[in-house]
């Protein structure tokens, strides 16, 4: 495969599980409102692109089973089938393994035996609905009407003419007339002529070259031909009809089969643009026609003519179309809400376009490096001390600092979409354990970086797999507690202090303390007699093999997650915590950074090192008070009457000298608790640019990475989720003595 | 491990291999040439806190934070003493998918020497002053023998990561408890 189809194929690729995506989301629409008519167009669209793309490259396997799944959404689409659970519940099915059949398409592997007996187990369940009896609405506008069909090439019965009707031709006669858009739709009304010539023969061919404006206003991308052609082929109405499967949505294309009847051609006639005369002359030099059948032809259309102007209305193309069975009326439709697609396409085209998530890493690789470059600069700047030159550089890192934010800004994304997702994770979780179950979502606007967004999607879908299975309780026991029957599950996102914040409830029974707790004593987690805080109660649940659900069921339970959830979050520098009622519901919050590449930092002195701080969790920087200096470790000061925990970082990390005379104090705060840093000096801000600390250091507590300071040397930032939590845990007596603490 | 070790023997056999040379507390050793990056000299290492002796620190080499291990340290003896000859060898290691790059502190660096697969001999059951799978190989350099170095073992993040693990433990990272734990790993 060329590199040009290989990167056709790539965004084949992306288009399809984008569609997919889409898909699903009707289909989750269609199930709270099922007379959602735009919605079931959307799913009929996008099974028809996949089904059309898909057709592009020749992966049949996808084109048989989309077919098969697009034929009964056109049959809802055209209230010949009711939408009802059973068949949703099937359609997601679909939407899933088109989802693995796109997904081995990208994979490069040929369809195995178990996909493709999937592929017709769906499949001929599909069919029952192909075969189920249309609703009365259905048939009373579809009586007049008698589908085309394989080998019958008899003329409808409802024609009236039937008598001296038929063409001596026996060769298919094929018109087409190509819409403006067939070029830039990825077709080419040559590559279907040699697409016939591989079943068939094309006797005669004539160019309709009438539509093709003066060179002045010409547009090279628009195609404005058409043809008239006689095809000699054993093959039967379907395989013709599928060569031009791909232009019918935008270009008017008619077939009359051989030996058809004369009503046709001149419904031909009628309709299309060009004179009749002329349009005759042609059909005859192509030899579908005799002169004598033109000339009976142009005759009755003379007749019929006047007929159409004094009764009703002239019929809308579309409309001739559908009664001549030439064209399915699902097929006008389609090609009506493809003109809209179009349209709406183009005005987001202007707005918006699709970048390769690599090159945005990669420019903020470089703007991070120069960030360093600068502050080296900078700092050279400061030393030779020529004023202009200082002044310089400032702005320079000004516009830096801007350059930064833009190209982060860049990789923003909305959760929305991921929030999205689980409304298919609750529908599906919540069928399985016979629970009703609604999703709330707020906040899905709230934005942050496509890193962190790609590693929430598993701790979060495990979170709410765990509020489902045992948040929120079956519908008797909460009709029996007096709650509503109907549970609920609300994600919601919003920013706090530069980090975002991912909160997911339930209404259901929450978590019973005096359980949890039992249970930790039992699994030797706390020892008996400990007096614990609701908090570090709650945060026992993400202890490792803790699961306080006395059932394992297929869900959840098995006391293997929770802990991994506090793991995974911790590797992305944040942190959970747990909220409960019981009897009213449990709330889990994550606390994520917006971004993981650069940060505003602090930067603090110790010893000979230097260390950043996250910048938004200095909360304030004071001097160490004389009669506060601990001997060592970790004590606690009274800032202005609260009682503020400190450690020394010299103590904290085993740094050798001794500490100097004036020692400051930085304040952090994270997640509500406060702790003071005890650090030789403050150098103030600092654009931190974050560099991964590699393997060897994964198990390190109290460092959350490092970065490059402008003399190129290495500086630690601190984790301080990590370095609160060890000061706590230094003295575990503050708490108690913090009561009867007076301010000084 | 057999597996392993065995794998490794017809690489050493078929073709010549180039060694650099290096010098440790007074004992020669030498790695392949294939995995070392570049030479540097030493300068700027932050310490890592909470770290045992036996990862140095990091450094910034271009713009990646690299980080370096001590092995006199890792070797179970005293840290380096840094002097002016003190240099630290890039060493890339891994498959192109996930590579991993490290500095090691060495005394002083030699040569590069290339020693004929016949000249390297199995390394001894016992009586080396490291642990046996650190070795790859003795390699027969005028009449004297020169370590040759499995970089595989001696950096394995794995182990390094681990041994923080048990400083934190309060157990002491002395290599009997590692070999002890290197072993069972192995079994």
């Amino acid at each position: 495969m060329s590199a040009e189809m290989d990167d056709a194929l790539q965004t084949l690729i992306v288009e399809s599980r984008e569609l997919l995506q889409h898909m699903e989301e009707a289909l989750l629409l269609l199930e709270q409102t099922p007379d959602d008519a735009e919605a079931v167009n959307a799913i009929f669209r996008a099974a028809h692109t996949i089904k059309g793309s898909a057709g592009l490259f020749s992966l049949d396997h996808v084109v048989a089973f989309t077919h098969v799944a697009e034929s009964v959404l056109d049959r809802v689409r055209d209230h010949r089938l009711g939408m009802s659970p059973a068949l949703g519940g099937l359609l997601l099915e679909v939407c899933d393994h088109l989802g693995r059949l796109i997904d081995g398409v990208a994979a490069g592997q040929a369809p195995d035996d178990v996909l493709s007996g999937r592929s017709n187990a769906i499949a001929t369940r599909l069919e029952t609905y192909l075969e189920a009896p249309a609703s009365a609405s259905a048939e009373q506008d579809f009586s007049d009407v008698d589908w085309p069909d394989g080998n019958d090439i008899a003329p409808p019965s409802s024609a009236p003419e039937r008598g001296n009707d038929s063409v001596a031709s026996g060769m298919w006669h094929i018109s087409l007339r190509s819409g403006p858009n067939l070029l830039r739709d990825g077709m080419d009304p040559l590559s279907i002529l040699r697409y016939l010539g591989t079943f068939g023969q094309i006797v005669n061919l004539e160019l309709i070259l009438g539509d093709i404006p003066p060179l002045s206003v010409i547009d090279p991308e628009s195609c404005y031909i058409g043809y008239e052609l006689s095809f000699a082929s054993e093959t039967d109405q379907a395989s013709v009809d599928g060569a031009f499967d791909f232009v019918r949505a935008d270009s008017v294309v008619r077939l009359i089969p051989p030996y058809g009847p004369l009503a046709d051609y001149r419904a031909l006639f009628a309709d299309m643009p060009e004179d009749s005369l002329l349009l005759g002359r042609m059909l005859v030099r192509c030899g579908s026609l005799t002169e004598a059948e033109l000339a009976q032809a142009l005759e009755t259309q003379e007749r019929m003519g006047p007929a159409f102007a004094e009764g009703s209305p002239a019929p809308l193309l579309g409309e001739v179309l559908v009664a001549q069975q030439l064209v399915d009326k699902p097929v006008v439709d389609a090609a009506l809400a493809r003109q809209q697609e179009v349209k709406s396409a183009t005005a987001g085209e202007a707005t918006l376009i699709r970048v390769d998530a690599a090159k945005l890493d990669q420019l903020i690789n470089l703007v991070g490096e120069l960030i360093i470059a600068g502050a080296g600069a900078q700092l050279v700047a400061r030393r030779v001390k020529v004023p202009e030159l200082v002044e310089a550089t400032g702005v320079l890192s000004r516009l830096v600092e801007d350059v930064r934010d833009s190209a982060l800004n860049l990789r923003m994304v909305q959760i929305g979409a991921t929030f999205s997702r689980f409304r298919r994770v609750v529908r599906d979780v919540a069928a399985e354990l016979g629970k009703d179950i609604q999703l709330d979502i707020h906040g899905g606007e709230t934005e942050l970086d496509k890193t962190v967004v790609e590693k929430i999607g598993d701790p979060l879908t495990h979170i709410v797999r765990n509020a489902l299975d045992h948040g929120i309780e079956p519908a008797e026991v909460r009709a029996a507690c007096g709650k509503p029957r109907q549970g609920r599950l609300s994600l919601n996102a919003y920013h706090e202090s530069g980090s975002i914040v991912i909160e997911v409830s339930d209404d259901g029974g929450g978590l019973r303390k005096e359980r949890i707790l039992q249970k930790a004593i039992e699994r030797g987690l706390v020892s008996e007699g400990q007096v614990l805080s609701d908090k570090e109660i709650f945060g026992l649940v993400f202890e490792p093999g803790f699961s306080t659900a006395a059932q394992v069921s297929n869900l959840s339970g098995r006391g293997v997650g929770m802990d991994v959830v506090k793991r995974n979050i911790l590797a992305l520098r944040g942190t959970v915590d747990l909220d409960s009622v019981e009897g009213q519901g449990t709330t889990v919050r994550l606390r994520l950074p917006l971004t993981l590449a650069i940060i505003d930092g602090f930067l603090i002195g110790a010893g000979s090192a230097s260390y950043v701080v996250p910048l938004e969790q200095v909360l304030e920087c004071i001097e160490l008070p004389e009669k506060d200096k601990p001997e060592q470790g970790a004590s606690y000061l009274n800032l202005r009457g609260e009682v503020l925990p400190f450690v020394r970082l010299r103590d904290l990390f085993d740094m050798p000298g001794e500490a100097p005379g004036r020692e400051n104090v930085v304040v952090v705060q994270y997640a509500g608790e406060r702790a003071g840093l005890v650090v030789d000096q403050l150098f103030g801000e600092f654009q931190t640019v974050i560099k991964p600390l590699g393997k060897v250091f994964s198990h390190i507590r109290c460092i959350g990475g490092s970065t490059i300071l402008g003399s190129g040397e290495v500086a630690l930032i601190l984790d301080v989720p990590g370095l609160v939590r060890q000061v706590s845990a230094r003295q575990p007596v503050s708490r108690h003595l913090s009561s009867t603490l007076s301010p000084v | 491990m057999a597996t392993l070790a065995r794998k490794d023997v017809p690489a050493v056999v078929v073709e010549p291999c180039q060694y650099l040379t290096f010098t440790l507390g007074g004992e020669m050793y030498a790695v392949e040439t294939l995995s070392v990056k570049e030479i540097i000299e030493y300068g700027q290492v932050t310490t890592v806190p909470m770290m045992p002796p036996s990862v140095r620190g990091v450094i910034n080499l271009r713009g990646a934070v690299v980080p370096v291990i001590d092995l006199k340290a890792r070797f179970g003896g005293q840290p380096t003493e840094i002097t002016r000859r003190t240099c630290i060898v890039i060493i890339e290691m891994g498959s192109s998918d996930e590579c991993q790059v490290l500095g090691i502190l060495v005394d002083t660096v030699s040569e590069v020497l290339e020693i004929p697969p016949g000249e390297v001999e199995a390394p001894p059951a016992f009586g080396a002053r490291i642990r046996a799978d650190f070795i790859r190989g003795m390699g027969k350099v005028d009449g004297g023998f020169v370590i040759l170095l499995n970089v595989e073992a001696v950096l394995s993040t794995d182990e390094l990561s681990m041994l923080d693990e048990l400083s934190r433990l309060g157990a002491p990272a002395d290599a009997g408890v590692v070999s002890r734990l290197g072993n069972s790993m192995a079994g």
